[in-house]
């Protein structure tokens, strides 16, 4: 299948990538191509093959609910664009 | 003593006959005076990397040195390095100065080596050419028109051109091999989990893994035995003894069954590199090993899988540089989801928000069972081709790259041919077993060859000593480019 431009459109919406009207058609053939690329799995039986989501077979891990980390939030915002008293700065969501 | 093997660094030391103070400086005037060419290195900090290898010269004086104290290796900028600029290759990261160490970069500051700097890489560790980095291009120290390839070409350039003795990797579809084999030297993806994730800025959590790259699979044995080791702040470490990965090198190779896929020797290998090939084989039967041919019937399947399931997995870890926490803001934008798109649309560079995007769709609703769920039940068949092949050998061997290093812009207009180049590479991932890559020989042009073996699921040692084994009876892995002295 082939994207159309309102389809690129979606994606780099959610994707939260803005994208300009050029940028929109070149990417929209570079996708097409990736696509076209990956078209082949489909041709694969895969009746009954059980999904591999990771190399390896392990289970989660749990530990005590103790605090293990110190607090560094002066050195962890220190490289944040922009943040005062304490808190991270972001344009006004709730008016 | 930029020629000479870890090892050899490491009694000079003991001696006294260099002290780690002087190795630093030797490779930082290098690096001053060949890197402007090269484009390796993308951070220094001289004072911090003295002051590291004063301390190392303290620990030699006190007699506590261990194996690796005060040898001098560099980092892939893709590794947290406190106090560190650690830009991942991208203007998202351009000014991060890391708040903590990796685990890697931990466990090898702590065995005593000095951080000589960090390395170039193809953004977000996402190409095979180091040609998406935000910072330019790495030149291959063989040929400057040449890429080194990627996405560790940074540290595979450094090495070639003995601006760094060693350097650290990451392999999430060939990372390390491909470029070690474009740039003649020796590199090594473990066994996924075998080594922490902790700090290495994530692509594709269920593929990424580091290793070491060095001149020999000697040196890669120690430093690999300093970088494993469980760790509780990554999900997946593995919780296994500790391993001496050196044990096995000086083993014989009487009796070692290696595996040749079939698919690996079909077309698409340039005759030079298969050549090459050939002949380190050949030198492998002499050495006493026996070869058997095997099947893996689905890896030609591993390219188009591991382009849905790389990039699904990229598309949610790069979700978190929104331009809040840390990162690129644009300087101007409206609201909130404005700010979020602008940041990441100027932040980013072309392939890594192709990768975004492709992620994006295939997790999509709709396409979640197409692409996703397909891909990672092609995944387990791979896996399974493995498993039964491993029935009948001990390693499997082949070529790491199809090609010889390639020519700047030769791949970089069509994303799906430069995603070809990692075709021998990347089952190895899916199926999240170790492979490495070592100098077998020369093809056109006089550029290096690569050989690639794959061992079972923790079967690095074995790989390691397949490797040192070869090395010990070539000098492949002993040649420097030339007019870098």
């Amino acid at each position: 299948m082939s994207l159309t431009p309102e389809d690129v459109s979606r994606i780099a919406l959610l994707s939260r990538i803005e994208l300009s009207a050029a940028e929109r058609e070149s990417t929209r053939g570079q996708l097409n191509g990736i696509l076209g690329f990956i078209e082949q799995l489909q041709a694969v039986d895969t009746a009954g093959i059980e999904p591999m989501a990771h190399a390896v077979d392990v289970v989660q891990r749990l530990r005590p609910d103790v605090v293990t980390e110190s607090d560094r939030r002066a050195d962890f915002q220190a490289v944040a664009p922009e943040t005062e008293a304490g808190l991270y700065l972001v344009p006004k969501v709730i008016e | 003593m930029i020629n000479s093997s870890l090892p050899e660094l490491s009694a000079a030391l003991a001696a006294r006959k260099v002290s780690a103070i002087e190795l630093a400086m030797l490779f930082l005037d290098r690096i001053d005076r060949l890197n402007p060419g090269l484009n390796a290195f993308i951070a220094l900090d001289r004072e911090r990397t003295l002051a590291q290898a004063k301390a190392a010269d303290a620990t030699l004086a006190a007699g506590t040195a261990g194996p690796l104290t005060g040898i001098p290796l560099a980092h892939k900028d893709i590794f947290c390095t406190k106090g560190w600029r650690t830009s991942c290759g991208s203007r998202m990261l351009e000014n991060f100065i890391s708040p903590y160490d990796a685990h890697v970069v931990e466990k090898l500051t702590d065995a005593g080596m000095v951080t000589l700097g960090k390395l170039n890489m193809d953004e977000f560790a996402m190409g095979s050419s180091n040609e998406t980095s935000y910072f330019g291009p790495v030149k291959n120290p063989w040929d400057s028109s040449r890429v080194p390839g990627g996405s560790s070409g940074g540290s595979a350039a450094a090495i070639a051109a003995r601006l760094a003795p060693a350097a650290t990797g990451t392999d999430t579809g060939g990372s390390i091999r491909q470029p070690a084999a474009l740039c003649g030297l020796t590199g090594l993806k473990p066994t996924y989990g075998v080594v922490s994730r902790y700090g290495m800025i994530a692509f594709a959590s269920s593929l990424d893994q580091a290793g070491p790259m060095a001149k020999s699979a000697e040196d890669c044995a120690l430093l690999l035995t300093a970088m494993a080791g469980f760790d509780t702040r990554d999900s997946t470490s593995l919780e296994r003894p500790a391993e001496n990965y050196s044990r096995d090198l000086e083993r014989p190779l009487t009796g070692l069954r290696i595996g040749l896929p079939q698919e690996f020797f079909g077309e698409g290998m340039d005759a030079d590199v298969r050549a090459a090939v050939e002949t380190a084989l050949a030198e492998y039967r002499k050495l006493g090993a026996t070869t058997v041919e095997v099947s893996l019937p689905n890896s030609g399947l591993s390219v188009p899988a591991y382009y849905v399931i790389a990039p699904a997995e990229a598309s949610s870890n790069l979700s978190r540089f929104d331009g809040v926490r840390y990162g690129y803001r644009a300087p101007e934008y409206g609201d909130l989801n404005d700010m979020y798109s602008k940041s990441r649309a100027q932040g980013f560079g072309a392939e890594v928000k192709r990768r975004i995007l492709i992620g994006t769709y295939v997790l999509s609703h709709g396409y979640y069972d197409a692409y996703y769920l397909k891909a990672q039940k092609i995944r387990r068949l791979i896996a399974a081709d493995f498993q039964k092949a491993f029935e009948s050998c001990d390693v499997i061997m082949g070529p790491t790259s199809p090609s010889v290093a390639f020519a700047f812009g030769a791949k970089s207009a069509d994303p799906v041919q430069m995603y070809l180049s990692d075709i021998y590479t990347i089952s190895t991932n899916l199926a999240g077993l170790p492979g490495m890559s070592l100098p077998c020989g020369f093809g056109a042009n006089n550029m290096p060859v690569g050989l690639q073996i794959i061992g079972r699921w923790f079967g690095e040692a074995k790989m390691l000593q397949a490797a040192h084994q070869y090395q010990k009876a070539t000098d492949w892995h002993t040649r420097m480019p030339g007019g870098l002295s």
